[in-house]
């Protein structure tokens, strides 16, 4: 292990950490916004992936496939909300759990028979080569771009959230349910909203992802989604900031366990890491003061 | 306060003062058994009504019936003469009906300044809500000190005239009041009934005033109804309440 070994990693578990950011931040918002764990986020985000590669197909521009994986992905987002998940008991929390799982299964049946088993190309032309300087691998074009598409998303967020009336009232409907219906604010429509914003991130995480897996499938993002929970739990699963941080902190951790320990321990290591949040801070790194007042 | 001052009217009862809400036959609860029922009570606009009774009374419920937060069995509710049946919770403000919950209703973890802000969303007058969250900041100094400060960080008090302010950045007209005296100093608890009686008197607001604090609450209100077990037992003008010793002796024990 050399010095210049160690940059490349660090510089791909960077942006593997924040492509991970982007499916974790799409978990955070939704549970702002509902307190549910979207276990259909997955196979949500493989269902936009799927159109970008259609349109991809037919027009040959990455750009318009990827402009309609983020608006498909926000119209599943809608769907998968207003359908399913809006009926779902809120004393029961695991009538959510199980609904969104139900979704998964059809998500996922219908992609199957619809573009059938093979691996897909997901068309991204950008090149995963690092850019060699005196021997020391830097970003390659792929890193870049999930680089400034996740920073983007990021910020708009931030602006969104933070600057605009539809932002207040988000965080006023996640936050305070009845207190925000009580000063005239929609609350399940904020909700629906919520998931379009959330499944949005899904569907760019997808973009970022894919590339670097073997391809396109019904199941493609299951693996990542035990990830980005994980880094969503590590972020305290409230807070988009932590999401962000979590989700770097673990793709550097996930990379350099590929490197110094076993090309195949990752997978486990993010169970470990888990175990660990949950034992030790199960509230994440990032939990505030937390008194509600409803 | 000038500009919710100009608004202001005569505050003397008289008894052609028209009716801003009219219950009647109310009957409402959280399934299975009613915890409100048959509640009549009308209050003139321009009141202040003290809504009293033990804990467990059906204070609280009936303003969530009135609200809408709760479902509404039997009986209807009249605001300018208007049924609000059908009527959505989320649409109440904008009829000129502002709640403040128990328990203060501040989201803790927004700043005041926001919380404030939450309180004019629904307006379209852009300026004239940042002049009401400017009257707010003057009529509550302490307010003005902690603008970015978050609402978990803020005192009982402070956090009592964050709610009532927010209220009022709606320029509402009726405003429902769940025990805004609990847990504060008998100090802050008299500033907040002087400013309610100030506000009934200048820009004639209606008060519906939720309170376990007997005395301070028939000190600013108009009437008092008082409540036992969900049904209405005595609904009598505050001076006959604050007076008539065999009144108080029976429903409000002292």
């Amino acid at each position: 292990m050399n010095f210049a070994t160690f940059v490349t990693m660090t510089v791909d578990g960077l942006a593997q950490g924040a492509a991970i950011s982007a499916f974790a931040l799409a978990l955070v918002l939704i549970w702002r916004a509902a307190r549910v764990v979207n276990f259909a986020q997955g196979a949500m985000a493989a269902a936009s992936a799927y159109i970008a590669v259609t349109v991809i197909q037919h027009t040959g521009s990455f750009w318009l496939g990827l402009a309609a994986a983020l608006i498909s992905g926000a119209i599943f987002g809608v769907f998968v909300e207003s359908s399913v998940m809006r009926f779902a008991s809120h004393t029961a929390p695991l009538n959510a759990v199980i609904l969104a799982l139900g979704s998964t299964f059809i998500i996922q049946g219908a992609l199957g028979a619809i573009y059938g088993p093979d691996l897909r190309d997901p068309g991204n032309p950008f090149s995963h080569a690092y850019r060699m300087v005196a021997g020391v691998g830097l970003p390659s074009d792929l890193n870049i771009f999930t680089f400034v598409s996740v920073a983007l998303m990021v910020v708009g967020l931030v602006l969104l959230f933070g600057k605009t009336k539809l932002g207040l009232r988000l965080r006023a409907s996640a936050f305070a349910p009845e207190v925000s219906r009580l000063l005239g604010i929609n609350v399940s429509f904020m909700r629906t909203v919520g998931w379009a914003l959330a499944a949005t991130a899904g569907a760019l995480a997808a973009e970022v992802i894919l590339p670097t897996q073997l391809g396109v499938n019904p199941n493609a993002m299951d693996g990542v989604f035990v990830t980005a929970f994980t880094a969503a739990v590590l972020g305290g699963l409230d807070s988009p900031i932590g999401a962000v941080v979590g989700g770097m902190i673990l793709g550097l951790v996930l990379n350099y366990v590929t490197g110094f320990v076993n090309p195949v321990a990752p997978p486990v290591a993010t169970l470990v890491v888990l175990l660990l949040v949950l034992l030790v801070r199960p509230n994440g790194i990032f939990a505030g003061v937390k008194e509600r007042h409803v | 306060m000038t500009a919710m001052a100009s608004a202001g009217t005569d505050a003397t009862q008289s008894p052609s003062a028209p009716t801003i809400l009219d219950v009647r036959g109310l009957t409402a609860g959280y399934g299975g058994a009613p915890v409100l029922q048959n509640v009549d009570l009308v209050v003139p606009t321009g009141s202040i009504t003290a809504v009293l009774g033990a804990n467990g009374a059906g204070k609280t419920t009936l303003l969530r019936a009135l609200s809408g937060l709760i479902k509404v069995t039997e009986g209807e509710v009249l605001l300018d003469g208007q049924s609000l049946r059908g009527v959505a919770v989320e649409q109440l403000v904008r009829l000129g009906m502002a709640h403040v919950p128990e328990g203060r209703g501040v989201v803790a973890e927004l700043t005041v300044d926001e919380n404030l802000r939450l309180g004019g969303l629904f307006r379209r007058d852009n300026a004239d809500v940042a002049r009401a969250i400017d009257e707010v900041y003057q009529l509550f100094e302490p307010l003005a000190r902690r603008r970015t400060y978050p609402g978990h960080q803020l005192s009982g008090g402070e956090r009592q005239m964050l709610a009532l302010g927010r209220a009022l950045v709606g320029r509402p007209r009726l405003l429902l009041l769940d025990e805004p005296s609990l847990g504060l100093a008998p100090r802050v608890t008299a500033q907040i009934m002087a400013l309610l009686r100030q506000l009934r008197d200048r820009i004639n607001l209606t008060v519906l005033l939720v309170e376990q604090n007997v005395r301070s609450a028939l000190s600013v209100a108009d009437q008092g109804m008082v409540m036992s077990l969900g049904r209405v037992v005595v609904n009598a003008p505050a001076a006959k309440l604050r007076n008539d010793e065999n009144l108080r002796h029976t429903y409000l024990g002292f």
